[in-house]
């Protein structure tokens, strides 16, 4: 029998706040332990948590930027259960109109030229828990250890509907949302230490059948490569399952980055009844239409729209739309190489190329790049009024990445000025065929391809500096003789 | 809705309470005379009446993403019942 995999998601997503989201302490990352805690985030009987603003200011960005309905009027809710991690004994969330509602993703899948729209049930407020440790400890006894500090940060968790199918449509819609939400600048999208978190929850059917299977939620899977590999895991152990005769028990799995397999979480199994409530702490959240509004109008233009006008304003390619828009800053520093009168195409090249080469290898970001976008544009200019050629352009960028100097200086310090000159290259190219001579009667007697040997000879003999088109021309009408 | 023994028992499982027999009777007893209160309640016709999540009447209160400083690793571990190092410690939990 052939088998329809169903997969939801559901994303946590940390958001950039200065503050918790109940209280003013620090949310920065790397603290000493249980150092950044008030009564709030350390659950303290008659402690009261007040809503951070910001925290609802970056929820109604997301939810506009995902197609989402704005709840005019939430509440916040208490999940219970015990855990270590969890000072109040309850996670404050939101249950019963959470803030945003019936969004989309339109995803993009690799050989398919129409896109794939994947619904999203709800985004909705709450707090992370803190860490526990494990084996780490300085104290006595192989106990576990509670740090706190990450207790009280806020966090989105966006809920998809299961309109997922395969591994690949997952990705896709996680890059697409981690775009997203670091281009508004409400999440710094790093998955590795947690900012970007997600879990799935992934069950069979047979191919044709409109029940959905139990399903799995698989947890812990921090990057795009583990996602893929969990659920395929996931995917082919419920097939062999079934196919054994076995059935599939609804149940938290944990994925293992070492083995690439998932597991049952035991600890997790007893039914989950989290007794929800409103939480009279936190009064009800209005959100007026003005406030919506105004929030819309202060959204920057996002990913998809930006890549339609670099494509319909710029002329460029979906493909270079689609790099150059990876991120904001990229996009930003694109626009500012063209506006600085750089050639679309050349500056978009240039950064898909020798700049992100350059930053990939000293491990900077395009924010810090040492080659500003007007500096680029000058480089530009110089290879197209004839002062330098492409091969050299590329040593001199080398240069200006190296000391953040401009092009025109570099090309000075290092006489990288373009030769055209006919008199000088001339001279050149007499001096290779003399030194040259069996070479010179291969072309004459029909061994065209010599010909690019005497261009490399020349090229190398000018250091590069040799203006090729009067390189080409010049050696065609001696060759010939 | 009748509260069996097994439903308190249920609740107190969730809630972490050790209940003895004559306890898990008694509660049994007392939360059905509760719930048998809240059947008094729909009685009641609450057709135009919005669902009621707080009893006073306010909303929006927030507070500005400003830093405010902690309390501090020692307070904050003063009433711990044991701690390692800057950690609260407790009972081994593993995965």
């Amino acid at each position: 029998m052939r088998y329809q995999p169903v997969i939801g998601l559901e994303v946590h997503v940390q958001l950039l706040t200065d503050t918790k989201i109940f209280c003013g302490c620090s949310t920065t990352f790397g603290a000493e332990p249980n150092s950044h805690t008030c009564p709030v985030c350390l659950g303290m009987p008659g402690a009261l948590p007040v809503l951070n603003k910001k925290v609802v200011e970056f929820a109604i960005k997301a939810g506009l930027s995902t197609n989402c309905s704005i709840t005019p009027r939430s509440i916040f809710a208490r999940k219970n259960y015990f855990y270590p991690d969890l000072p109040k004994g309850y996670q404050i969330s939101q249950f019963e109109d959470p803030i945003c509602q019936w969004g989309w993703l339109d995803i993009k899948i690799e050989g398919q030229d129409e896109p794939k729209r994947i619904h999203i049930t709800r985004i909705h407020m709450e707090e992370d828990a803190g860490k526990l440790v494990h084996g780490e400890l300085s104290g006595p006894g192989d106990g576990s250890g509670v740090d706190l500090n990450r207790a009280c940060t806020p966090l989105l968790e966006v809920v998809s509907e299961p309109d997922i199918r395969s591994s690949d449509e997952a990705v896709s819609y996680l890059k697409q949302l981690h775009q997203i939400v670091t281009w508004l600048g409400i999440c710094d999208g790093n998955m590795e230490e947690g900012s970007f978190r997600c879990d799935a929850n992934v069950s069979v059917m047979p191919v044709g059948s409109d029940t959905f299977g139990t399903r799995a939620e698989i947890k812990n899977v921090n990057s795009f490569k583990f996602v893929k590999q969990a659920i395929d895991y996931e995917i082919q152990r419920q097939i062999d399952l079934i196919e054994d005769g076995g059935t599939i028990v609804q149940e938290t799995r944990l994925f293992d980055p070492n083995s690439g397999t998932t597991r049952s979480m035991r600890s997790k199994e007893e039914a989950h009844d989290y007794r929800y409530f409103p939480d009279p702490d936190l009064v009800p959240l209005v959100i007026s239409e003005e406030w919506v509004e105004s929030t819309r109008k202060g959204l920057p233009e996002l990913p998809e729209q930006r890549q339609q006008r670099f494509m319909t304003d710029l002329g460029l390619p979906l493909y270079d739309a689609e790099v150059l828009t990876a991120s904001r800053a990229q996009a930003d520093y694109f626009e500012a190489g063209v506006a600085a009168g750089g050639n679309a195409k050349a500056v978009g090249n240039w950064i898909m190329g020798e700049i992100t080469r350059s930053l990939n290898d000293s491990g900077a970001s395009i924010e810090a790049c040492p080659v500003t976008p007007a500096q680029l544009a000058e480089l530009l200019k110089l290879i197209d009024n004839g002062t330098i050629s492409g091969k050299i352009a590329k040593t001199v960028f080398e240069g200006m990445f190296r000391t953040g100097k401009d092009a025109a200086a570099i090309v000075e310090e290092q006489g990288l000025v373009q030769v055209s000159d006919s008199s000088a290259i001339e001279g050149i190219i007499d001096e290779i065929m003399a030194a040259n001579a069996g070479q010179v009667e291969e072309y004459r007697g029909g061994k065209e391809k010599v010909f690019g040997f005497f261009v490399g000879q020349v090229m190398r003999a000018s250091k590069g500096k040799a203006n090729p088109s009067v390189v080409n021309e010049l050696l065609l009408n001696k060759l010939k003789g | 809705m009748k509260i069996s023994v097994a439903n308190v028992e249920h609740i107190a499982r969730l809630a972490r309470l050790e209940l003895s027999q004559s306890e898990k009777e008694l509660f049994a007893g007392q939360m059905d005379a509760i719930l048998g209160y809240v059947d008094k309640l729909k009685e009641l016709n609450t057709d135009n009446i919005i669902p009621t999540s707080h009893a006073v009447p306010m909303e929006n209160a927030f507070r500005d993403d400003i830093v405010h400083p902690s309390i501090g690793l020692e307070k904050a571990l003063a009433n711990a019942p044991d701690r390692a190092g800057s950690f609260f410690a407790v009972p081994k939990v593993i995965e």
